[in-house]
């Protein structure tokens, strides 16, 4: 076979760990840095030992200071270098918002094309086992917000990997969202180098009666769901967007005009989110197509397991609005599918 | 650069300075300069002093009170009136402002409004000139309301951590807008703040350009000679408003203070060691630059409406 076709099975954070590797072996001017990139656990093996291989001015820890440590990489990436800054959970991006919005997002603007900033922000969105009020928020819509960033939040092993790469070699500051349930989401990745294109999005599953929009991990549940509706004979288009800006708007409106029905599962709150902009787009663009959106319930996610599992979308309550809005049986009532990621996952974070 | 203070230089560029935010004082009513504007007049003997103790690769970053910073690294003129016109052969073409100067050919970095913003920056910078084993070493000029942020600290932690190369400028007036710094933070200096991070900090009082040079020197030798990162408390006065063009509003004391500062003004000083005929060589140079950016301001466009959306992506 040849080299440049090979695949292999790997998992979500392999993906991301050969992404790194293969990128910081091409290029001596990527470096990764973060609390705890270096650290035994690697990020959830992400950074795994990567100081050992390429010393440790390539891979280190840092101060706690998030603030500070976004404008280190933006510095950095002003002056030729391509920084790639690693944080467990994505509500400590809160403390980075004066650097990513007032600096890295308008270095480019206000110097008028003199200068660019390519970093790239790596964060993990955090989910059950009591992660709770601030260790599971789903900022994406912020920074979706913001001219001069880029967004993106793969679902697959294929696009963790290829859209990591893509990121690092963009010229501008791209927002990397992981899922903290999908690392071990495995799947056939190109062992070779290779690059998706960011601002395209991936019909994952065809069908014809519905268009079902996910994000990040709700995209696995929307797959999960389209398997449901099978047995109420709905065939559901299910579309990763990938890249969260710029958006793929194309893609989901030539299926939304096929299917005519449009459900967006936000892996996030819903006001004011990206289910607002796909249902604003799709009303704007396309005619006489029926729009509904699910997302996280409007509160902070609470940690004990019996009131979690209500602030999530999950399959079954996919499934059932999808069907009822193909006119199906409002009484119908999916079976419960089982979430294995999320079962197992027994913390600590 | 050289070690020793070239007086002439000096002069020159704190008369182009203090003469360039004059003639803003004077055009600003009548709205062709379409931004705020922070003026420097009073601590420009920092910006001076500092400049000339510096190689053409250093690397300088400033803040929205830039424009002794930019003038005294001899950045472009006629650009940086453009920008304060909104005009597109501007800095920025236009989308800068006074408050976002930059010159990529005297690495003069973009500035930033938001105080204390640019400062990790500067640290990445310094940084990334270890990472390729560079020479240069890295200036950020800021007030001492920066050091108010949380931000400030961070990011000498990390330099010390780092050992990186790079001059903190500490310009204190210690105002913030109207608050003082007796009202912002316990009465004691920055300098021995600075040293508990492990930074190489010393205040420099007097205001004198001089000064500022031979500190300069001495903080670039020491960071050759594989020091920590230094630090300069540049003990000065702002004689304006925080923002715009008009009088500050003081206290008898601070007028007083001000008065003082303005008495010994380091441009009487420097042009007092200077002949009559050097004074009025550079006193006529200086205007004809300033004519000469102001004509330039005046004759480019502004930028096309299309630009609008440029440079927000790569």
């Amino acid at each position: 076979m040849d080299k440049n076709l090979e695949k292999k099975v790997i998992n979500y954070g392999e993906a991301i760990y050969e992404a790194t590797y293969q990128e910081m072996q091409r290029d001596n001017n990527v470096f990764a840095y973060g609390l705890g990139a270096d650290d035994p656990k690697g990020h959830y093996g992400t950074t795994k030992d990567l100081h050992l291989k390429f010393g440790k001015n390539r891979c280190f820890d840092t101060p706690l200071s998030e603030d500070g440590m976004t404008g280190v990489g933006i510095g950095a990436a002003m002056a030729g270098l391509r920084p790639i800054f690693i944080h467990q959970r994505m509500d400590f991006l809160l403390l980075c918002m004066n650097q990513i919005v007032n600096m890295a997002s308008k270095m480019r603007y206000i110097s008028s094309g003199e200068h660019c900033v390519p970093l790239v922000i790596r964060v993990a969105i955090g989910r059950s086992w009591g992660q709770g009020a601030q260790h599971s928020q789903a900022l994406q819509s912020f920074f979706m917000h913001i001219p001069g960033l880029k967004v993106i939040a793969p679902t697959t092993p294929h696009d963790a990997k290829g859209g990591l790469i893509a990121s690092i070699r963009d010229n501008n500051p791209v927002i990397y969202i992981e899922h903290r349930m999908l690392y071990k989401n495995a799947g056939y990745v190109p062992t070779n180098s290779f690059e998706i294109e960011i601002g395209k999005g991936r019909v994952l599953k065809d069908g014809n009666d519905i268009t079902i929009v996910g994000v990040s991990h709700t995209v696995e549940d929307s797959l999960r769901a389209s398997e449901l509706l099978k047995s109420v004979g709905v065939n559901a288009e299910v579309i990763d967007p990938i890249s969260l800006s710029p958006i793929d708007y194309e893609i989901i409106r030539n299926s939304v005009m096929k299917t005519k029905k449009l459900l967006v599962v936000d892996n996030g709150w819903t006001r004011c989110g990206f289910s607002s902009e796909i249902i604003t787009d799709v009303a704007i663009n396309c005619e006489k197509i029926t729009c509904e959106r699910l997302g996280f319930a409007d509160c902070p996610c609470p940690t004990t397991p019996s009131l979690e599992k209500h602030f999530y979308p999950n399959p079954s309550s996919i499934a059932k609005l999808a069907n009822r809005m193909c006119g199906g049986n409002i009484d119908w009532s999916p079976p419960e599918v089982v979430q294995h990621e999320i079962l197992s996952f027994k913390g600590p974070f | 650069m050289k070690n020793q203070f070239d007086i002439k230089k000096a002069y020159y560029l704190f008369l182009l300075i203090r003469k360039s935010e004059e003639k803003i004082i004077e055009l600003y009513n009548s709205d062709k300069i379409k931004s705020p504007v922070h003026l420097s007049i009073g601590q420009e003997a920092i910006a001076v002093g500092v400049s000339l103790a510096l190689s053409k690769s250093d690397i300088i970053f400033s803040n929205y009170r830039g424009h002794a910073h930019f003038i005294a690294r001899e950045a472009n003129l006629d650009k940086m009136w453009a920008e304060l016109y909104g005009k597109s052969r501007g800095t920025a073409r236009g989308k800068g402002g006074s408050m976002h100067l930059n010159d990529i050919s005297k690495n003069f970095m973009p500035t930033s409004a938001i105080v204390t913003s640019a400062i990790p920056e500067a640290v990445g910078y310094a940084f990334a000139l270890k990472y390729k084993k560079k020479n240069s070493v890295v200036i950020c000029y800021h007030g001492e309301g920066a050091t108010d942020e949380g931000v400030f600290w961070e990011s000498l932690n990390f330099a010390s951590l780092h050992d990186l190369p790079i001059i903190f400028i500490c310009e204190n007036n210690r105002y913030a807008i109207y608050s003082h710094q007796n009202t912002r933070s316990i009465n004691d200096p920055i300098v021995s703040r600075a040293i508990s991070f492990g930074i190489d900090a010393e205040r420099i009082s007097g205001n004198s350009t001089e000064e500022f040079f031979k500190a300069t020197i001495r903080c670039k030798e020491k960071i050759k000679n594989n020091s920590k990162p230094q630090l300069l408390e540049c003990m000065t006065s702002r004689w304006q408003d925080h923002v715009g063009v008009t009088q500050p509003e003081l206290s008898k004391e601070e007028e007083n203070n001000i008065k003082k500062a303005i008495k010994h003004d380091d441009l009487k000083n420097l042009e007092n060691k200077l002949s009559k005929d050097e004074v009025l060589h550079i006193k006529k140079r200086v205007n004809k630059e300033i004519e000469h950016a102001i004509k330039f301001a005046e004759a480019s466009d502004f930028p096309r409406s299309s630009e609008l959306l440029e440079n927000v992506y790569y």
